[in-house]
């Protein structure tokens, strides 16, 4: 098993479906020639040539449209968002567009088109280049969305998602691009769009948590006095309610890590269908540990509280099952805001 | 009954058929409009009475290979392209007979076999995405074209700007239709545009350009055809703007109580049907009767579509379940 870095292993996963489909091409903003802004498209202009490696304009609504159109016509593109926010000037041709064209079509056109994305804070690119933004995508039904937590899932992830047959989104850490694991390669390391991936087995608690969020879920359970199960999400729509609903009728209680605000984010879609469907099984409320409702703050220490840290889990978590109840977030019990 | 594919190869060989078609689409949105009076209608409308001459161009140069995006305003380019009239009432009328069974309505057609992609309900998203159905011939290294086709009011928006540019950087086998209707939504074209001719916009994007007589099927088909040829040979996109005008109003409600005094009236002596009728009996491909003949013929074919789909299925609450996703 190769040893790689995240972006390492996306231009590993980009590389083997283009060798293996020659309709597999890759749009975006410096993605040919300067092999990304963050490297995630590394040797594929070398290996494959400008016809089916493009650099774009700036221009997201022109080439993200042109890759819903080329997706319906045969291709298979993947389509680099730099940063997710990127995604707002073009989300009419992925929500309204490229997620309808099957629907609209009595499933005789078919989309299957990549968008990856870089998404959320860590590394100081301040407000406007720090959230992770799920929220855009779910809720849309004709889209699936997976989100890595790091290189070997990147990699299978992005497999996954360049077969499929639909418009999926694939959201991307930043600050996990430099980071490295060993990657099972080929056919073997493609994971399914749609399955949770079991971390850490526990028995006080069910800790679901997504992407970035993942490292410091794994690393507040492996700590605690207390044990818990940690699911990685992988998947957010459709997400993997079989794997998340057995945790929870075992452990009684769910906690959701999430990097966005607390309203809104997809945490409260888990914990609804929890608390409906397993409310007799429940041994506390569950728990949803999230950034505040602010815009990502560019001062260093402060971009750091936004994100919930494996000592602001541990916290949080001990005090559920010490008292059976939600505590407060930090921002009330610090009296900063209500 | 043909088949949309029979339809559409007719309407490339036929000048008679083409002049059928235009009748057809006007008597169909005629029909819409009365179905619509009668409360059958769900929804709303947009109605391309006065455009015939655009889509029976755009459909008699495209090949059937060739992809086509169009907009809400799509009931003649769907016609032309070869939709049947039961296909399209079945559509409106929320009908499994429609040409999607009745999910989408009246801004959502499609049949990928005769290369109508779905409609776009958004203004101009169709624009960028016919780039792309072009990327796809540029990459396979196929003849194939695509064509969108889209109003004057989708030339202030980011998508056609931003497809025009790609186009031309990559040289894509795209044309870009503008049917110039004069209005967007409700608004005359010159309060939302500083512009007197859209072509001129191609020129900031090194593209060719041509205004044609957007009433005449004969001007429209060998404009198309001809920035099709340059498409396939490899030079790249061509901006298109058809003068036309739009006779009913935005969509259902509105009467077009804005429009000038004796504009319509003007217009209407460009009016692409009588002219296009009165071309084919001085050119002997229509009888002295011929228009009369064409109109009863067509008059009787709605007719019965109409009947047929009035008749037919809603869909089934089943349907709204299918198609979210691919398997």
């Amino acid at each position: 098993m190769p040893r790689m870095r995240m972006n390492q292993a996306i231009s590993a996963a980009i590389a083997d479906e283009m060798r293996s489909d020659p309709d597999v091409i890759v749009l975006g903003e410096d993605v040919a020639v300067a092999e990304g802004p963050f490297k995630t498209s590394e040797g594929l202009l070398e290996e494959f040539g400008p016809l089916r490696v493009r650099d774009t304009p700036i221009s997201e609504m022109g080439f993200l449209g042109a890759a819903v159109g080329a997706a319906a016509t045969g291709l298979r593109p993947v389509v680099e968002i730099m940063f997710v926010e990127f995604l707002g000037v073009a989300l009419d041709q992925l929500s309204t567009e490229g997620a309808k064209f099957h629907y609209l079509s009595g499933g005789l056109v078919k989309v299957p088109l990549t968008v990856r994305a870089s998404v959320g804070a860590g590394l100081g690119f301040g407000t406007q280049h720090s959230q992770t933004l799920e929220s855009w995508v779910v809720g849309t039904p004709g889209l699936k969305l997976a989100v890595a937590s790091g290189p070997a899932n990147a990699y299978g992830l992005m497999r996954a998602a360049i077969r499929d047959e639909n418009p999926v989104v694939v959201l991307e850490p930043r600050r996990l691009y430099a980071r490295r694991e060993e990657v099972t390669v080929g056919e073997e390391g493609i994971i399914a769009l749609g399955r949770a991936r079991p971390v850490v087995a526990g028995d006080d608690a069910t800790v679901v948590a997504l992407g970035s969020t993942v490292g410091a879920a794994t690393e507040a359970a492996t700590a605690a006095s207390w044990s818990a199960d940690v699911i990685d999400l992988q998947s957010l729509q459709p997400w993997d309610r079989e794997m998340v609903y057995e945790s929870v009728a075992r452990t009684g209680r769910l906690v959701t890590v999430e990097e966005n605000p607390l309203s809104g984010g997809w945490g409260a879609d888990i914990v609804a269908a929890v608390a409906a469907d397993l409310f007799g099984e429940l041994k506390a409320p569950p728990l949803r540990i999230t950034s505040p409702d602010v815009p990502v703050p560019f001062g260093k220490e402060l971009e750091e509280r936004y994100m919930p840290s494996s000592a602001y889990v541990g916290e949080q978590v001990t005090e559920l099952l010490d008292t059976g109840r939600v505590p407060p977030p930090w921002w009330q019990r610090e009296e900063i805001t209500t | 009954m043909s088949t949309p594919l029979e339809r559409r190869l007719a309407l490339q060989q036929d000048r008679r058929v083409r002049y059928e078609r235009m009748v057809e689409i006007r008597t169909l949105e005629n029909k819409v409009q009365d179905l619509f009076d009668e409360g059958l209608v769900h929804g709303t409308t947009h109605l391309c009475l006065g455009q015939e001459a655009v889509a029976v161009g755009v459909a008699a140069a495209a090949r059937t290979t060739d992809q086509v995006t169009c907009t809400y305003r799509g009931h003649g380019v769907a016609l032309a392209l070869g939709l049947t009239p039961v296909q399209l009432l079945g559509e409106i009328l929320g009908r499994e007979a429609g040409s999607i069974g009745g999910i989408g309505g009246s801004m959502h057609l499609c049949d990928p076999e005769i290369g109508l992609m779905p409609t776009f309900a958004i203004v101009g998203a169709g624009i960028p995405v016919a780039a792309g159905a072009a990327l796809t011939a540029q990459v396979r290294g196929t003849d194939d074209a695509a064509i969108a086709v889209f109003g004057d009011g989708s030339t202030n928006i980011g998508a056609f700007h931003e497809a025009l540019n790609l186009a031309a950087i990559w040289k894509l086998p795209v044309v870009f239709v503008c049917e110039n209707n004069q209005y967007g939504e409700y608004s005359r074209i010159d309060l939302t545009t500083p512009v007197d001719d859209i072509a001129c916009r191609a020129e900031s994007y090194d593209i060719p350009s041509a205004i044609v007589d957007g009433q005449d099927p004969d001007a429209v088909a060998e404009a198309v055809s001809g920035a099709l040829d340059q498409a396939r040979g490899g030079a790249g996109p061509t901006l298109l703007e058809l003068k036309t005008y739009r006779y009913a109003g935005h969509s259902r409600a509105d009467t077009a109580p804005y429009r000038p005094e004796g504009e319509f009236e003007r217009w209407y002596e460009k009016d692409p049907i009588v002219n296009f009728g009165r071309r084919l009996v001085d050119e002997g491909v229509l009888g002295d009767n011929g228009v009369e003949e064409v109109e009863a013929a067509v008059d009787a074919r709605i007719d019965a579509a109409v009947e047929l789909v009035l008749a037919s299925a809603p869909a089934p609450v089943a349907a709204m379940f299918a198609n979210v996703l691919a398997p």
